[in-house]
């Protein structure tokens, strides 16, 4: 269903976030895509929303090369991918409702929109939605009044309400307590099992990773070095995508880079280390 | 401190020299200062005693007058300015559509509202339509700016999640951008109102209507009293928009 092709990113600075990934995903399964901070996991889903734009490759969804399109093929196509985010990107002065329907702004008229008249059909579907994600009763409250693990939910619901083919998922839970990190995982996977939905879930957890998700890819440096089942994950694999020695080469490097990144690096890898442990 | 005592001392007593040749160079006519004196104490008499009847109708004809200009101009100004605005915001604007309006924007921003209206006036002659132009004019260039910097620093991440849901523009922008620029537009429609307002008595004292012309009339004649009582109606007016103004920006957070 979705099929990545020699997909290559790389930024005006020169750094080269994606280096010829090749990626397939089938309907209905949900993958997760773990690697240190800075393997280009987020670039890779950004890159398949066209966010941002590859330099060179192919994206293949539904049959169409998703890096050739343009405008209004390219919204077209956007209506079927749903992203979910880590800082939940709510529109914060939009009420609950109106974040979530705007996931059906693609095929809204301006009007319609503009004046809230969405199409019942929409409205109903946005209730139920909302039901399902366990905030019937904050319909009507603006997105800024919510918490975390609520906002993320309104996040999923707007995703959702796209009638998508695919869920994009960015670092989901970076954001929230282990416990409402759980919650929302477990959400995602079985809304995604019970509508047949393809997802990539960008995730540095790899506890959670592993508890959730059927496939497991491992990107490090712009390059796919795992892809498998959860079980094989063992502690040989993850040094291997995380790669020990890896570290002090990212040290190394750092010492030409600007300093506003190293602290941001250092945190990461002490976290991947107790993770390893 | 300066280290040098020597180049310490010169530098005083330069300056001390400089105050003294140049205060001595002022022509200090004293008995223009002694009539001044008499007048200005008619002026503050006349302040002890505002007369709003003697010339009421005037006074209300320029009052209103003066706040139809300020209306007119500040909608004419605000529905200009959105669209510049979003021109002139780096993040939403091509290159050339972005220069256009930052130029746009620098060349209302570069006149004084007195300058403007007198050009205005050249061109349309006397009366409240220069004064509308002027007011209409001067409000493009401070609304259009400030607006462009609020779009250009709104979170881009949640512009980003409606744009990925496939919205075509005018939808993203409904959805994604105005909800977050909205109390700024707001907050700076008001305060342009007041700004109109008090800027409205200002251009009419060259001529383009409103109080300030009244207000030229009655110094024109003498008439402090007159004066008095057209000053404080615009500070009663100024104030009370403030408050008003503050009311409604404190509801729109």
């Amino acid at each position: 269903m979705l099929e990545i092709k020699q997909l290559v990113k790389k930024y005006k600075t020169g750094d080269v976030a994606l280096n010829g990934v090749d990626l397939k995903v089938e309907k209905g399964q949900v993958m997760a895509l773990i690697g240190p901070s800075g393997a280009g996991k987020s670039t890779l889903i950004r890159c398949v929303n066209r966010l941002e734009t590859p330099t060179s490759g192919e994206i293949w969804l539904n049959g169409e090369n998703i890096v050739k399109l343009r405008s209004g093929k390219l919204r077209k196509a956007r209506r079927n991918m749903g992203m979910i985010f880590q800082e939940y990107a709510l529109v914060e002065r939009l009420t609950v409702m109106e974040n979530v329907l705007s996931g059906r702004l693609g095929y809204v008229g301006f009007w319609r929109s503009y004046l809230r008249k969405f199409p019942q059909a929409d409205v109903q579907a946005a209730f139920r939605l909302l039901e399902k994600v366990g905030l019937e009763k904050m319909v009507n409250k603006r997105a800024d009044e919510l918490s975390g693990g609520q906002r993320q939910r309104v996040g999923i619901a707007r995703a959702l309400i796209q009638n998508p083919d695919i869920l994009l998922v960015d670092e989901p839970t970076a954001s929230l307590d282990p416990k409402t990190s759980r919650q929302i995982m477990r959400l995602i996977t079985e809304l995604c099992e019970e509508q047949q939905l393809a997802a990539i879930i960008n995730i540095h957890d790899v506890a959670l990773a592993q508890m959730f998700a059927e496939r497991i890819v491992g990107l490090r440096e712009g390059k796919i070095v795992y892809d498998g089942s959860p079980d094989d994950l063992k502690p040989d694999v993850l040094t291997e995508i995380y790669g020990e020695e890896d570290w002090t080469a990212v040290r190394k490097r750092k010492a030409k880079k600007s300093t506003d990144s190293e602290v941001e690096d250092e945190s990461v890898s002490a976290e991947h280390m107790a993770e390893m442990m | 401190m300066i280290k040098n005592p020597l180049l310490r001392w010169a530098l005083l007593l330069g300056i001390v020299l400089y105050l003294y040749l140049s205060v001595g160079s002022l022509e200090i006519n004293w008995s223009r200062i002694y009539a001044g004196l008499d007048r200005g104490a008619k002026f503050v008499y006349g302040f002890m005693n505002p007369n709003f009847a003697g010339r009421w109708t005037d006074i209300s004809e320029g009052m209103i007058e003066s706040l139809v200009m300020t209306v007119t101009s500040t909608a004419i100004g605000i529905a200009i300015s959105i669209p510049i605005g979003f021109g002139a915001a780096s993040n939403l604007a091509p290159l050339p559509v972005y220069l256009f309006c930052r130029g746009i924007i620098a060349l209302s921003r570069s006149f004084q509202e007195i300058i403007v209206a007198i050009l205005f006036v050249a061109i349309f002659g006397f009366g409240p339509l220069a004064g509308v132009l002027t007011l209409s004019f001067a409000t493009i260039g401070f609304l259009s700016k400030l607006l462009a910097e609020d779009i250009e620093s709104i979170d881009r991440s949640q512009a980003e999640a409606v744009k990925a849901t496939g919205a075509p523009w005018w939808q993203w922008i409904n959805f994604g951008i105005q909800p977050q620029i909205m109390p700024r537009l707001i907050g700076l429609s008001l305060y342009r109102l007041d700004i109109n307002f008090r800027e409205s008595a200002v251009v009419g004292l060259v001529g383009a209507g409103g109080i300030g012309a009244t207000l030229n009339t009655a110094f024109d004649r003498y008439e402090y009293d007159t004066a008095a009582a057209i000053l404080i109606l615009i500070i009663g007016i100024v104030m009370l928009s403030e408050y008003i103004s503050g009311y409604i920006r404190a509801g729109v957070q």
